[in-house]
């Protein structure tokens, strides 16, 4: 397994990605600022935000069972999952029970996260992205590497090579975008028409009326949940909000925050199912995977709260740089290096809350008021807690902390550092180690001959 | 969703209306976010003083053993301001290392240790906004691991106590004129603690500002990390060096002969570079410039 610096030095070579995603990033950061600063309530929606996801979470039993008695007094079913394995198995079942062999896909971080499109590939089952972004991410045999803008890694051009290439093969292609959204138009038309079965995420469930609510740009979403006669929603159970009313504020913070909107074009609800209207079975797949775990962390339970916007991937200084596939996790960015770690445990990402300067501009921007940077620390403390006495960091540590703890002990260690002045300095710069990190793009600081304390006592 | 967006740049590029114009001050930072709410700020109102202050020096581990100019030119500023500097011996490391990467135990036994020995100073001044954050932030939440409803007290109270050297100057003292000359062109990085967890806001370019015959312009997305990060800038060296190239590259295009800021160990991160490719660009503390005449 490859941590996140081994990977992330492998993607900042790649030039068209550097490029692609500084342009693309700062462009909607800049978005999203004019956008929030429209608002003089701003802070008071984050501060509702927060407020309204840490009472669902901290009721989530309840509110999970009047979401569940909502959906089946409405006419759906509601099944619950565990993990990945038991939600890919109901969706499957239900495929298999209608004798469908090829699904629509609503764009959905929670079907990435279970793996749904291969375990329908291996059932026979055909998963078509309808997402245009997914769809150039599933054409291309690729990995999203963005919440929001899943193939954000990929610019225009190469886009246009790789429809020339698969859908649009043999037809005249430019790079303008509307070209290229009326060929994808062109190649899901037709599977819109003749799907009999589709699979959403959810941005929310309301627990009160039992409303499975999705929120898009583009409406491809908005014929899947529509036209099929079944219509499966996979929802991560942190996804429950206990009102109706508490979607006034949500439906405020996500567009703003994730496309820079005021309002995104396409928000839709659905209760349950109705004669002659939409759906005649609607499934509702409530999934652990990992977040009663993650709510049982008094720190990191705070995670659970994320609403999937990515507004702090576009400012993060990390994320702008490696871009989403360094981080080897279906969540990328900083949201990604605190909750991967938390679903999947803290062995299986031991380097992400390490994917991180500290700098805090995620937490600013955060429309749910995540403290990402206490998250990251409090994660790097369960992963050092783990660490054997003899792990060579969690010794120098040990050590260093020793030294500090003793007046007599830092001043000698003071001393001691002078002799780096010397060939010994040079000559460690050369072994593995943090120095010889940190020579490869920097010079060593010089080590001054009278240290402060030492002047203090001389002046 | 279609990745259409333009390719325009945010940041406006200084250089070209700097050339050939008088020297001066030219800054203006759109310093968008609010002062943090110092406890002791906010309990007493503008706290600014006239007499004599004793002021106890927290120089922290780094500058003490690598960087002793800038407390050298903090003692030379407060006493030229006309205030009593005490160094107190027994300080050695606030312990930010350990509590940022997850040695809480290590950490607490070093924050116990630093209210020990500033434990009489009233009012504490540091040449770092990191270091000044490690206070006043993150000891209450080590505090509250603790089962020490005493140690629970004492941090908040050495919280209200402590000041980063430019709200010290700017909310106690009550001065952005500190009576410098400082004739180069400089360019200022506010480093992200002093941002975002301090918020000192535009403080330190307000004494910047002020500053006889500087030339002062401003840094293009100067509010970005530098990527330093403490061990992040080793354990993840490639991505903190791309992070530190494109702020290289904004220095650079400023055509600056000094790049400033309020913490040495992002000047470190910066210097670094700037020394590896022989730049002619060099860094320097605040409190140096500050302390210039």
């Amino acid at each position: 397994m490859k941590g996140f610096p081994e990977q992330a030095r492998v993607e900042l070579q790649n030039p068209q990605l550097r490029r692609n995603l500084g342009v693309a990033t700062s462009a909607i950061q800049a978005k999203r600022e004019r956008a929030v600063a429209e608002l003089d309530d701003w802070e008071r929606l984050r501060e509702a935000g927060a407020a309204i996801k840490t009472r669902a979470l901290a009721d989530l039993p309840r509110q999970l069972e009047r979401l569940e008695a909502a959906v089946v007094a409405a006419g759906g079913i509601v099944h619950w999952a565990r993990d990945a394995a038991e939600a890919c198995a109901h969706v499957t079942r239900i495929a298999r029970d209608h004798q469908v062999d090829e699904v629509l896909k609503v764009k959905s971080m929670a079907t990435d996260e279970i793996g749904l499109n291969d375990a329908l590939g291996a059932a026979g089952v055909e998963a078509i992205e309808t997402d245009l972004a997914e769809l150039i991410v599933q054409l291309a045999g690729d990995t999203p590497s963005h919440i929001l803008v899943p193939a954000i890694h990929r610019n225009r051009e190469e886009i246009r090579r790789l429809f020339a290439r698969t859908i649009a093969s043999g037809e005249s292609l430019t790079s303008e975008p509307a070209d290229l959204a009326a060929a994808a138009r062109r190649h899901l038309r037709a599977r819109f028409l003749r799907a009999r079965m589709a699979v959403s995420g959810a941005n929310f469930g309301v627990a009160e009326t039992g409303t499975v609510v999705v929120v898009e740009s583009e409406g491809n979403g908005r014929m899947c949940v529509t036209l099929p006669d079944v219509l499966v929603t996979v929802m991560g159970i942190e996804k429950v909000l206990p009102d109706w009313r508490d979607l006034e504020v949500m439906l405020q913070l996500l567009p703003r925050s994730s496309t820079a909107e005021r309002m995104n074009p396409y928000t839709s609800l659905w209760t349950g199912v109705r004669e002659k209207d939409g759906p005649r079975e609607f499934h509702l797949i409530l999934l652990d995977n990992g977040r009663t775990d993650t709510l049982a962390d008094e720190v990191g339970r705070q995670a659970l709260r994320c609403i999937r916007c990515s507004a702090c991937l576009n400012v993060c200084p990390v994320y702008t740089r490696t871009g989403g596939h360094a981080y080897d996790s279906v969540y990328p960015g900083p949201i990604g290096a605190i909750l991967t770690p938390q679903l999947r445990g803290l062995r299986a990402a031991p380097t992400l809350p390490w994917a991180s300067s500290l700098c805090g501009a995620c937490y600013d921007v955060c429309p749910v008021k995540i403290d990402i940077p206490s998250v990251l620390i409090h994660l790097r403390g369960r992963v050092a807690r783990e660490r054997a006495r003899t792990d060579p960091e969690s010794a120098a540590m040990r050590l260093i902390g020793r030294v500090f703890a003793d007046r007599r002990r830092y001043e000698r260690a003071q001393r001691l550092l002078r002799l780096g002045r010397g060939p010994l300095g040079r000559g460690a710069a050369t072994v593995p180690g943090p120095l010889r990190a940190w020579t490869t793009s920097r010079e060593q600081p010089h080590i001054p001959a009278q240290n402060f304390r030492e002047w203090w006592l001389a002046r | 969703m279609i990745n259409q967006v333009g390719g325009e740049s945010a940041s406006a590029f200084p250089i070209a209306a700097n050339l050939g114009e008088p020297a001066g001050p030219r800054i203006s930072f759109a310093m968008r976010l609010t002062h943090s709410g110092h406890p002791r700020l906010l309990s007493d109102g503008p706290a600014i003083t006239t007499g004599s202050l004793e002021v106890a020096l927290f120089i922290t581990c780094f500058n003490d053993t690598l960087f002793p100019a800038t407390g050298k030119a903090v003692v030379q500023l407060l006493e030229r301001l006309g205030h009593r500097v005490e160094f107190p011996l027994e300080q050695t490391c606030c312990g930010q290392m350990h509590g940022n990467n997850g040695y809480a135990v290590e950490a607490t036994t070093l924050m116990r240790r630093f209210v020990r020995v500033f434990a009489d100073a009233e009012r504490i001044v540091t040449p770092s906004g990191s270091c000044a954050a490690m206070v006043r932030e993150h000891y209450p939440r080590l505090a509250e691991g603790v089962a020490d409803p005493g140690l629970r007290r004492e941090v908040a109270d050495l919280g209200g106590r402590t000041f980063e050297l430019s709200e010290f100057l700017v909310d106690v003292l009550g001065t952005v004129d500190v009576g410098a000359v400082f004739p180069h062109r400089v360019t200022f990085h506010p480093t992200c603690h002093s941002l975002r967890l301090l918020r000192v806001g535009d403080r330190p370019v307000r004494l910047l500002q002020a500053v006889r015959d500087i030339d002062l312009v401003e840094l293009p997305q100067a509010e970005e990390c530098c990527g330093f990060g403490g061990t992040f800038a080793v354990k993840n060296a490639d991505t903190s060096t791309a992070m530190l190239s494109d702020k290289i590259q904004h220095v650079r295009e400023t055509g600056a002969e000094v790049v400033v800021a309020a913490d040495n160990s992002c000047l470190m991160q910066i210097g670094g570079a700037l020394a590896r490719q022989r730049a002619g660009v060099r860094t320097m503390h605040l409190a140096e410039v500050l302390a210039s005449r």
